[in-house]
């Protein structure tokens, strides 16, 4: 759907600013001018979004009215009877559920230090989150810079509420991962004598954005799903687990998996287990579209909360600053950073500049929701919403023609398919929600409140505080997958296989909810998204 | 709940027929494929993925009423037209080479042994034709014949895997994951290595970087504020 008449009049406003705007840099934000922002427009503070979860070990805590809906739900097991003493369907050392980086990175790494693995994962090995990370990963593997300058920036970007042993990790471990994906065949922008090309990313310091055009985490995750299967690695597709097995210790000892092909259950016993179901962005908080995969829905964070796992941060919640708003097939769909990286900046209905496009992402996000709601100054759009100008055709000016088709051939392509030629018109952009900040807790073993489980990926919390910049997800799956993998393996070594498996714990948490009335009708996890119509 | 694709706020939006495996279904025009399946009522679980275009779940065949041509595309990036009948294919069974990485070398020979059905290639074009990608995939399958694995990385990079090649081809030539290896053999026997990463990383090892970064772990909260705002950013 190409632009309407009235959308190309308000365009010609922003060629018309065109010329002056190249090689002026618009002033970046004091700290003070961004907390002022972030209280008054960012989704974060608008406390009719959250509510405090009535039951759990983390009862009373603030999280969003639809994850505490998900949390408060009754098992997918209520009223199934289940021999769990029976002979196991699957028995394993390490038991790895989704199918996504992070599992994948945990597979590898488990079966590399002498465990039987196996992945379970809700639709197909590699549907996830990972796979559409288009702008990069970072990683300070430059000479002007080292983990510590990284580590700076994380803690900036995250408000100095990141777990700092986590951050450390995360940063320490990030070259790390590089030379592992770059001798696994991951093709990265290199140049001609193998330097990596780097560039900037949102709150970055340094230019640390390693890229695979733009489709990096698509080329991350189809090479590391190319080497499990290498591995020959049980990867069992379309059977989410729907609860976590405890034994007699009220320890971790596998899941309860559901075919969703024949709507049956399977038992899964393992002596420990990783969960790395991603995020939850389907949720649609505060009913955001979302640039997150079909699958997000946060089913890990249920079955760990049910388990007795703690969250950390479950009320931060990232929207990412450049979301789809028109052609309405786009909506909510990823605009990646490296758009903004490369040069585009937002502008209101004026054709004018409003924020500095390179603001952490809750920064830059909140200002583009202020110049549409707060300042009126948005575009409006035929579909009735409002949106800010992303001035793409600035990149071909500033990095010469064809750059547009060589950088970002994704972004050209996705909107070339609705009829819009980003290389001589702008791009129309919102706020979409992208990623969950906070998560199950973890240690820097990634290894969770829970004896026997570990947690890697957006399900896990506290690594980016409160706030995730550019480029640390895919190092976030990579680097806490590795170390979930490595450390679940070595554990299941010392561990004798478990006895007696058991749900009490879903037993006691479906009394919790009686007692409270919590849980109404809901059924958790969601595992798919309703978008039937009516 | 919506998606939110829908346009629903349009006020005169066109409907057009649609037909999921043989089946009429009125749906708003301006819906991509995925989302007028939804509003047709079904809850998908195989053939939706990532709904950007990325993950290749969603390959779809259609033809237009009275028009002979089976036509393909990614359902969550093609819109629906009138007299659109389609299926998904939900699953491809395609094969995929088993290998060590570390054990083969980007030679003809070599990936002969994989995938040796490239070279049973008859020039059909039906690969090209079919990808939602407009990837010209015949072109890749050349260059592998050829051992020029540079040349088929490149142009087969933005491929989703999508397995649509796979289908159309009479000789069952893998595309999808032979493009794959040959990206992963040049990757990392053609494209030279950063070594300057490689320092890095033994510097890393060795606990060279440790010092640094320890001092800022035992830094507080508010002079860490203050570093970061001072903090000198590269141009």
């Amino acid at each position: 759907m190409p632009y309407t008449p009235q959308l190309k009049e308000l365009m010609k406003r922003v060629e018309k600013t065109r010329t002056a705007r190249i090689g002026q840099d618009y002033p970046r934000m004091s700290p003070q001018e961004k907390q002022e922002v972030l209280e008054q427009f960012h989704p974060d503070h608008i406390e009719k979004g959250f509510r405090k979860i009535k039951v759990g070990v983390d009862r009373g805590s603030r999280m969003p009215v639809e994850m505490a809906d998900v949390f408060e739900s009754w098992s997918r097991l209520r009223g199934v009877n289940l021999d769990l003493q029976a002979e196991p369907d699957y028995d394993v050392d390490v038991l790895i559920i989704g199918g996504g980086g992070a599992g994948a990175s945990a597979a590898l790494e488990a079966q590399a230090a002498g465990a039987s693995v196996m992945v379970a994962t809700k639709l197909r090995f590699g549907d996830a989150n990972t796979m559409m990370a288009q702008g990069g990963i970072q990683a300070a593997d430059k000479a002007n810079d080292t983990p510590a300058i990284h580590y700076l920036d994380v803690l900036g970007g995250g408000h100095f509420d990141n777990i700092p042993e986590l951050t450390r990790a995360l940063v320490m471990d990030a070259p790390l991962v590089i030379k592992w994906l770059e001798n696994l065949g991951v093709m990265f922008d290199k140049k001609e004598d193998g330097t990596m090309i780097t560039g900037h990313g949102g709150g970055t310091s340094r230019k640390r954005m390693h890229a695979a055009r733009d489709y990096t985490g698509a080329e991350i995750m189809r090479t590391l799903r190319d080497e499990v299967y290498n591995h020959q690695i049980t990867v069992v597709e379309f059977c989410p687990a729907v609860e976590l097995l405890l034994d007699e210790k009220g320890q971790a000892a596998g899941a309860i998996l559901y075919n969703l092909e024949t709507e049956q259950y399977h038992i899964a016993r393992a002596k420990t287990t990783v969960i790395a179901t991603g995020g939850s962005g389907r949720l649609h908080y505060q009913g955001f579209p979302t640039s997150n995969h079909y699958g997000a829905t946060g089913d890990g964070l249920v079955i760990g909360y049910r388990a007795g796992a703690k969250t950390l941060y479950a009320d931060s919640i990232q929207y990412h600053p450049t979301g789809g708003a028109y052609p309405p097939q786009l909506l909510g769909m990823l605009v990646t950073e490296k758009t903004r990286s490369l040069g585009a900046t937002p502008l209101n209905v004026k054709g004018e500049q409003f924020v500095y496009h390179l603001e952490t992402r809750d920064v830059e996000a909140s200002s583009i929701i202020r110049e549409c709601h707060g300042r009126n100054l948005g575009v409006p759009l035929p579909t009735g919403i409002s949106a800010v100008w992303l001035d793409s055709p600035l990149i071909e000016i500033i990095h010469g023609e064809g750059t547009i088709e060589r950088r970002l051939p994704a972004m050209l392509r996705q909107f070339k398919r609705f009829d819009v030629d980003i290389r001589r018109e702008p791009m129309l952009i919102y706020p979409t929600l992208h990623y969950q900040n906070g998560g199950l807790k973890i240690d820097v073993n990634a290894k969770s409140t829970v004896e026997n489980l570990y947690v890697a990926g957006e399900t896990a919390g506290g690594i980016h505080g409160t706030n995730r910049l550019m480029g640390n997800s895919l190092l976030d799956v990579t680097v806490f997958g590795r170390r979930a993998g490595r450390n679940a393996a070595i554990a299941s070594k010392d561990l004798p296989i478990p006895k007696r498996l058991s749900l009490e714990h879903v037993e006691s948490y479906h009394r919790e909810l009686e007692e409270t009335g919590a849980a109404d009708e809901r059924i958790g996890p969601m595992l798919l998204p309703h978008y039937t119509h009516r | 709940m919506s998606d939110g694709n829908n346009g629903e706020r349009n006020t005169a939006i066109k409907m057009v027929d649609i037909y999921i495996m043989g089946k009429r279904y009125t749906v708003p025009e301006t819906l991509t494929i995925i989302d007028a399946m939804e509003y047709a009522g079904y809850q998908l679980k195989r053939g939706c993925g990532c709904r950007a275009g990325f993950c290749g779940a969603c390959a779809t065949v259609y033809r237009i009423a009275g028009d002979f041509e089976l036509k393909v595309g990614l359902a969550c990036q093609t819109k629906v037209e009138d007299g659109m009948y389609l299926a998904q294919i939900p699953f491809f069974p395609g094969r995929k080479a088993v290998y060590d990485l570390e054990d083969i070398k980007p030679s003809i020979a070599d990936f002969a042994q994989l995938y040796p059905e490239i070279f049973r290639c008859l020039g059909c074009g039906s690969c090209t034709k079919a990808c939602p990608q407009d990837i010209d995939v015949m072109q890749y399958v050349a260059y592998m014949q050829r051992g020029e694995f540079d040349k088929a990385a490149d142009i087969s990079f933005d491929c989703v895997m999508c397995g649509l090649c796979t289908a159309r081809c009479p000789v069952n030539i893998v595309h999808y994951n032979a493009a794959l290896t040959s990206r992963r053999l040049y990757s990392r026997y053609i494209a030279r290595t950063d070594e300057f990463l490689s320092e890095r990383v033994t510097a890393i090892e060795n606990g060279e970087l440790d010092t640094e970064i320890d001092a800022l772990i035992r830094t507080d909260k508010e002079k860490l504020k203050e570093l970061y705002n001072d903090r000198d950013i590269e141009k």
